[in-house]
């Protein structure tokens, strides 16, 4: 196979974001990363649901679905139980994975369906003009809250530990080189991987992330087995206390926004044991479909 | 002494108790001798929704209902001839759809003053004059089981009680001369890890059987002989079973995978559950989070190469409609199975309607046109099952395949098909050839768009929900390409090739009933009542209701009068009103069980 390059990644389609968007980022990182890959690119499906960051297999010069809002996790657990020779994702956003997909989200994780999720937080909705989203801090003033949200939001890193993902990681959209580490740590990853990119809305929520993404002295890169800076925390990966105590770090609990993997456990895909199981029901040759149909109390009539 | 023997051309028995009495077994094993017996049968289980309703109660009672004869017959009885009522609730909800006359087997031991209070009776029915008129058989079933049981250890009292209803099956076995065999060695196999209930229920069949033989209750035997069927093996099959094995036969005749995406839902969850015993043929199932995952995972399944299927009834259905739309504007193919219920809402989710129709066609933004068809008997859900399968992958669409609650449950024999007879699914993926991919341009035959599926090189290509161009798929908002797209996504699907509706006419025949789906079964029945009293009537049925077939105007503009007895306020007389100008009428019930022959008769009956 030849080398393939962030270029073979591009495909023909005019990318329609704002200009300034964190998409253009994390969109460029990816393709960057995707010969890391080395899959030919038939072998790689991309599958996303509603929002702005949907729009991204459409720019993706592999296989692709633009599905329904929210349903991405669903869409691509039917895909990857029948064809477990693909590597599927699944790009989101915090509306889409968090509200009207939550259900899908927390589903996909427990059962370890062998997608590499990626969550674009903006912490609002941007395609239909600035609403609040789950993940808008409390008091948000928008266009659905004028006298601000009464939401408490969610923690995505939080719910998707509760739901037991195997693999937890956050990374910012314009770090490309911190985006492009946890990226290979998520493909490396056999099962669900769920990774949470912040990143910047310039037309409806500019500067959510400033305090991290401008000021790089306040992100606190995870490393597994080091100190995980002033938070008295030995990072563990395996250990899932040790993820969830720093999936609660913040800017303003301990003036610094941790980066990387949180969490990292092997345990065996959905995918792989539907496999497992139907591997051991054909082991001796496939069941006999006449006979089956056939099967019961049967008479004959000459 | 043997006793005098009767013959007899049909028999309708309805067994009803408590829903933990075990009916429904009852009613299976006793259907099971009878398809031995080689007589034609339909069966229709009616039964609660609620897994275990009060003891005793009105709302508690489960029955199961069979016809059989020597001949050819469609529906499971109107009126049955004979009701075994284990409790008063069981005598009080059944009695009044016996006919005057009519065979009343009751349990005496349940009548007890509580059982009485619970069925609102305020004197016993056994004393009164309840039972008058009624060929009645006063038989203390339980005690009776009980003392046979008395020698049999290891067994609690409440587990000999519990056998009653095999005593009820063995004296309805030998009342009609059953086969017994079959019953005697499915106990020993239900039950081989406790042989001693085993044995419990043996000896209660056989005890409930030579009671029939001794008793001088019981003065005369009947015989049905054995129908004369098409040649071939049978077994009997509920429409459940039937439409999972059509599916997996439409994975062996397609050579792709069958993915089933389901989530739990009354009447359906026995096809999910029946195709996930079948890993040895290669299935998976995968039992969703919810009716929008597992209707999504299909899909995913689909563009995956997969025959994807999602299997529910109404309110799981509503649920998956923007998945649906999604397949219609992908293009790929997609089977919805909807097991209909009453409704709206959780309506009765154990009875059957015919409520559907108009949500499946419409229910969904925009004109969004999806084929349907519907099964007509529970042998039918088979074909109609690879029916769907193979107009969803030839056509690259979602398809819509309606049964019902009563379909599901009710069970007939079934000449088993040979696989090697029926036609292959011919299916073929998009292979590169050097040109540009164009996803969305078509086979000019059948407008279907090709298949690529992901791991094909140089096919590598998006789709979405967006509208698309014509062709390239990319997206598009150009108006004129719009307008060209919606309408040849209603060009592929108007251009299905659907078999020609036939009918069943009668010369001099000025009126046509049409009925659809699960309805089959009883208006033929109504149909040959109103010709055996002089009537001179056509029958026509509907398999696909979209599209509908082509002969179908010519059809139904060659009547003067046009019947449509439908179990829903109308909803293809409203079709057939709207596309062909016939002043089409109805007869409509919804009343969650399937018509009688009778009430088609009488709606004949007052057209004429």
């Amino acid at each position: 196979m030849t080398t393939l390059t962030a270029k073979d990644f591009k495909s023909d389609q005019e990318v329609r974001w704002c200009p300034g968007c964190g998409d253009y980022a994390i969109l460029a990182a990816v393709q960057s990363f995707m010969p890391e890959l080395e899959l030919p690119r038939e072998r790689i499906v991309f599958i996303s649901g509603i929002g702005c960051a949907a729009r991204f297999p459409y720019y993706m010069q592999t296989y692709g679905m633009h599905s329904i809002h929210g349903r991405a996790p669903a869409v691509a657990t039917g895909l990857a139980v029948t064809r477990p020779d693909l590597s599927v994702w699944v790009v989101s956003g915090d509306g889409d994975a968090l509200s009207i997909g939550g259900n899908h989200l927390i589903h996909a994780l427990r059962r370890n369906v062998n997608l590499k999720i990626l969550m674009f937080n903006n912490r609002i909705y941007g395609l239909t003009k600035g609403q609040y989203s789950p993940t808008s801090e409390q008091g948000k003033v928008t266009g659905s809250t004028p006298f601000g949200s009464v939401d408490h939001p969610f923690n995505p890193l939080s719910v998707a530990l509760g739901a037991d993902a195997t693999f937890v990681a956050r990374a910012i959209d314009t770090d490309k080189q911190g985006l492009t580490d946890v990226l290979r740590r998520a493909a490396r990853h056999k099962g669900a991987a769920f990774v949470e990119i912040l990143q910047n809305c310039n037309i409806y929520n500019d500067g959510a992330f400033d305090v991290v993404r401008d000021h790089k002295e306040n992100r606190l890169y995870l490393q597994h087995g080091e100190a995980a800076g002033s938070t008295g925390i030995v990072h563990d990966e395996t250990d899932f206390a040790t993820a969830f105590a720093l999936s609660r770090v913040t800017e303003a609990t301990h003036g610094v926004v941790p980066v990387g993997v949180f969490r990292d456990v092997p345990r065996d895909s959905y995918d792989s044991l539907v496999q497992a199981q139907v591997d051991s029901a054909t082991a001796r040759g496939p069941a006999d479909l006449q006979q089956l149909i056939g099967s019961g109390d049967t008479w004959v009539i000459e | 002494m043997a006793k005098r023997v009767e013959q007899l051309e049909s028999v309708v028995i309805r067994f009803a108790g408590d829903s933990g009495d075990g009916m429904q077994l009852t009613g299976g094993r006793f259907t099971s001798e009878t398809a031995l017996s080689g007589n034609d049968l339909s069966t229709y289980p009616d039964f609660p929704a609620e897994i275990r309703a009060p003891a005793g109660s009105l709302p508690g009672v489960s029955g199961f209902q069979l016809h059989f004869a020597d001949h050819d017959i469609l529906t499971p009885g109107d009126r049955p001839d004979v009701l075994v009522a284990m409790n008063p609730a069981a005598l009080r909800t059944n009695l009044r759809d016996l006919p005057n006359g009519a065979t009343v087997i009751v349990d005496t031991d349940a009548f007890t003053a509580r059982n009485l209070q619970k069925a609102g009776y305020e004197t016993s029915p056994l004393e009164d004059h309840t039972l008058d008129g009624y060929n009645a058989h006063l038989v203390p079933l339980t005690s009776m089981t009980v003392a046979a049981l008395a020698d049999i250890e290891g067994i609690t009292p409440r587990e000999a009680e519990r056998a009653k209803n095999m005593f009820a099956l063995g004296l309805m076995s030998w009342l009609y001369g059953r086969e017994t065999e079959s019953t005697l060695e499915f106990l020993r196999t239900k039950f081989a890890k406790r042989a001693e209930i085993a044995a419990a229920n043996v000896k209660a069949f056989t005890t409930g059987y030579h009671f029939g033989e001794t008793s001088e209750s019981f003065s005369v035997q009947y015989e049905v002989k054995p129908a004369k069927l098409p040649p071939g093996t049978y077994r009997q099959i509920t429409g459940n079973t039937a439409l999972s094995y059509g599916l997996l036969t439409a994975s062996k005749l397609s050579g792709l995978g069958l993915f089933l995406g389901a989530y739990p839902i009354t009447p359906a969850s026995s096809i999910l559950e029946e195709l996930a015993k079948h890993k040895g043929l290669g299935v998976r199932t995968f039992q969703a989070e919810d009716e929008i995952a597992a209707a999504g995972a299909a899909l995913g399944a689909a563009f995956g190469g997969s025959i994807g299927v999602t299997a529910s009834a109404g309110p799981g259905i509503v649920l998956k409609a923007e998945t649906v739309g999604l397949a219609v504007t992908l293009e790929l193919p997609l089977v919805i199975v909807d097991v209909q219920r009453a409704g709206p809402s959780t309506g009765m989710p154990t009875k059957p309607e015919q409520g559907d129709l108009l949500m499946v066609l419409f229910g969904r933004n925009s004109d969004s046109p999806v084929p349907v068809l519907a099964a007509s008997s529970p042998g039918d859900c088979f074909y109609a099952a690879i029916e769907a399968v193979r107009v969803a992958l030839s056509y690259r669409t979602p398809v819509y395949l309606l049964s019902d609650a009563y379909l599901a449950n009710g069970a007939e024999p079934w000449r088993i098909p040979d696989l090697a007879e029926l036609a292959p699914i011919g299916v073929e993926f998009a292979q590169a050839n050097g040109t540009p991919f164009l996803p969305y341009k078509r086979d000019p035959k059948t407008l279907a768009r090709p298949w690529a599926i992901p791991g094909t090189p140089g096919l590598e290509h998006r789709i979405g929900g967006l509208e698309k161009a014509n062709e390239t798929g990319n997206v598009s908002y150009d108006p004129d390409n719009h307008d060209l797209m919606m309408q040849l996504r209603a060009q592929k699907v108007a251009g299905i090739e659907v078999p020609d509706v036939e009918v069943d006419h009668q010369e001099g025949a000025d009126l046509l009933v049409l009925s659809w789906g699960g309805t089959y079964g009883p208006v033929a029945a109504g149909v040959k009542r109103a010709r055996a009293r002089g009537l001179r009537i056509a029958h026509g049925h509907l398999r696909w209701l979209n599209p509908f077939p082509g002969n179908l105007g010519d059809v139904l503009r060659s009547y003067d009068r046009v019947l449509i007895p439908e179990m829903n306020h109308g909803h293809l007389r409203k079709l057939v009103r709207a596309e062909f100008l016939v002043d089409a009428r109805g007869h409509n019930r919804m009343r969650g069980k399937p018509f009688t022959a009778g009430e088609i008769d009488d709606a004949i009956g007052a057209m004429l």
